[in-house]
């Protein structure tokens, strides 16, 4: 990481931060993930009921299920998890479609297109799981050639020692971010995160993506028993995307809490400001 | 015609056709012919890197009688509303015949005794629907690849087309008519029957009787029912609506493996 100039009034240090792959692929991977989540509850909606297991289908137990009942004279939305049922009308379920209650699983301004549209919703997402997966790949290449994994995520044996750990909880709690020598480099929650995503939960999205589909099936059977089958891989494939949405909103938070400018900018033009460490 | 004329005019009219119907930036977006050319390629992506894994004869999955659904749903028509099929269905399908046609060298006329005739084949197979449901059944048929070779495939066949006695939706031109359509890798894929039992019994009503296809590497809506003719063509931009199915001329993909 070059460090570039040093203001000296303010002590500021302008350090190059993100290379310029980093910032295309993350970019990128914004793009896709924003269609794909968005596209997947459309895909959802078709059936808006998961299973466990080979097969699931309307007259087996489901594990998770958005639904319309009739409830006096108007539709109510019922979002079932497991022997749980939460009335969810107007949001899960059943939710208003240009003024009409309407029964659908998730409502239509969280889908594309926002109408009920199958062919369309799985046109959109597989174009952008395919540029995910080749944006992907290029981010790994690039991650592993240029040890941007090793020097930047991968954490130091002494960060995860239980008192560091502990340490950097309080300050995220405590909302203060580290300054000066610290800051330039991401911190242990931040590299763990990071690594989690990376590394297991967007293959698990692309495994069990795959694991839906017959024909990969028949190309890699044995993703049916890692999985536990296809209803199971379409059940981790929807609980994942969730965990995803909550990691992007943890990282939104952080983004804001510890300067949307400079943040933005990083990602945008690579430079990341440093502030000075304060003096004792 | 120059191309930039009809694409301002096709964009004009989109618009037009978007803010009438109140329709947001992003549906608008959606609806346009030209996304809809670019997302199209996704669909290429998928069968030529599905096509180069699989080779062309990996098989699917088949499972054991325990892994049956215990009641496997019906999809699409479950009764076609056609004066031919009642009759057909009144004798026990006896009076019902496929005809194999198109682009062989001895068409035919088989009636269900005489498929039935044939060596079979029996497999338990994930039944996927599009919308996202599966179902496990067993199914006993003829392999497909085994009545082609028999009726002689002439040199410029490239596709199976299998149509059907339901007409899922009414429509004056008669462009209802469900229809289905393969290559001939999964033609003559040794899984691609032409099923006339599902679960040891004859196949329901429900289910596509006499006949339907099990094309086991592709989705749900591959899978014709109620199959009264088979025909093969060397393209597919003639028929119906020109995408080779029912759902592909609604805008589904014409390969259904993923």
């Amino acid at each position: 990481m070059a460090t570039i100039d040093a203001d000296m009034e303010t002590g500021r240090t302008l350090v190059y931060r993100h290379s310029l792959l980093v910032r295309l692929s993350h970019w990128m991977n914004v793009l896709c993930f924003t269609v794909l989540l968005f596209s997947g509850l459309q895909i959802f909606n078709a059936h808006p009921a998961l299973y466990w297991g080979q097969y699931g289908a309307d007259n087996d137990p489901s594990f998770i299920s958005m639904e319309a009942v009739e409830d006096g004279g108007s539709a109510k939305g019922l979002t079932r998890v497991g022997p749980f049922a939460f009335d969810t009308t107007g949001f899960l379920g059943v939710s208003n479609v240009d003024g009409e209650a309407t029964a659908r699983g998730f409502p239509d301004w969280l889908t594309i297109p926002s109408y009920q549209d199958l062919a369309t919703g799985r046109r959109w997402h597989f174009f952008f799981a395919w540029l995910f997966v080749l944006n992907g790949f290029f981010y790994l290449v690039y991650g592993l050639a240029s040890r941007h994994f090793r020097r930047d995520l991968v954490p130091a044996a002494e960060e995860l020692m239980p008192a560091h750990l502990s340490h950097e909880v309080a300050n995220h709690a405590r909302l203060r971010f580290p300054k000066g020598q610290e800051a330039r480099h991401y911190n242990t929650l931040q590299k763990l995160a990071y690594l989690a995503v990376i590394f297991l939960l967007l293959p698990l999205m692309i495994g069990t993506g795959l694991t839906m589909s017959p024909g990969f099936n028949a190309v890699a059977p044995w993703l049916l028993d890692v999985f536990g089958g296809r209803q199971s891989a379409r059940t981790i494939h929807f609980l994942t995307a969730f965990s995803l949405v909550a990691f992007v909103a943890v990282h939104l938070a952080m983004v804001v809490l510890s300067g949307v400018f400079n943040n933005l900018r990083s990602m945008i033009t690579g430079y990341y400001a440093i502030e000075p460490e304060d003096k004792p | 015609m120059s191309r930039l004329i009809t694409r301002r005019r096709f964009l004009i009219g989109s618009t037009l056709t978007a803010s009438a119907l109140g329709l947001s930036g992003c549906d608008a977006l959606v609806e346009s012919d030209r996304t809809k050319s670019v997302l199209k390629i996704a669909e290429g992506f998928s069968m030529k890197t599905q096509r180069f894994l699989l080779g062309d004869d990996a098989l699917a999955r088949e499972f054991g009688e325990a892994d049956l659904s215990p009641v496997f749903r019906a999809n699409g028509t479950s009764m076609p509303d056609n004066p031919h099929y009642l009759e057909w269905m009144n004798s026990q399908f006896s009076t019902w015949k496929l005809e194999v046609g198109g682009l062989v060298e001895k068409p035919a006329q088989l009636s269900l005794a005489q498929l039935k005739a044939m060596p079979s084949r029996t497999q338990i197979t994930r039944h996927d629907c599009v919308e996202g449901w599966s179902a496990i059944g067993k199914w006993s048929g003829l392999p497909l690849g085994a009545l082609l070779q028999s009726v002689g495939l002439k040199p410029e066949a490239r596709y199976i087309v299998f149509h059907c006695a339901d007409e899922y939706e009414k429509t004056l031109d008669g462009s209802g008519w469900y229809y289905e359509s393969i290559d001939l890798v999964d033609a003559f894929h040794p899984q691609t029957i032409l099923a006339y039992s599902m679960n040891g019994r004859d196949l329901e009503v429900a289910h596509g009787a006499p006949l339907r296809l099990r094309v086991e590497r592709q989705l749900g809506y591959k899978q014709a029912k109620y199959l009264t003719r088979i025909e093969a063509v060397a393209e597919l931009g003639r028929l119906y609506g020109g995408n080779g199915g029912f759902w592909e001329d609604r805008g589904y993909e014409w390969y259904a493996g993923i």
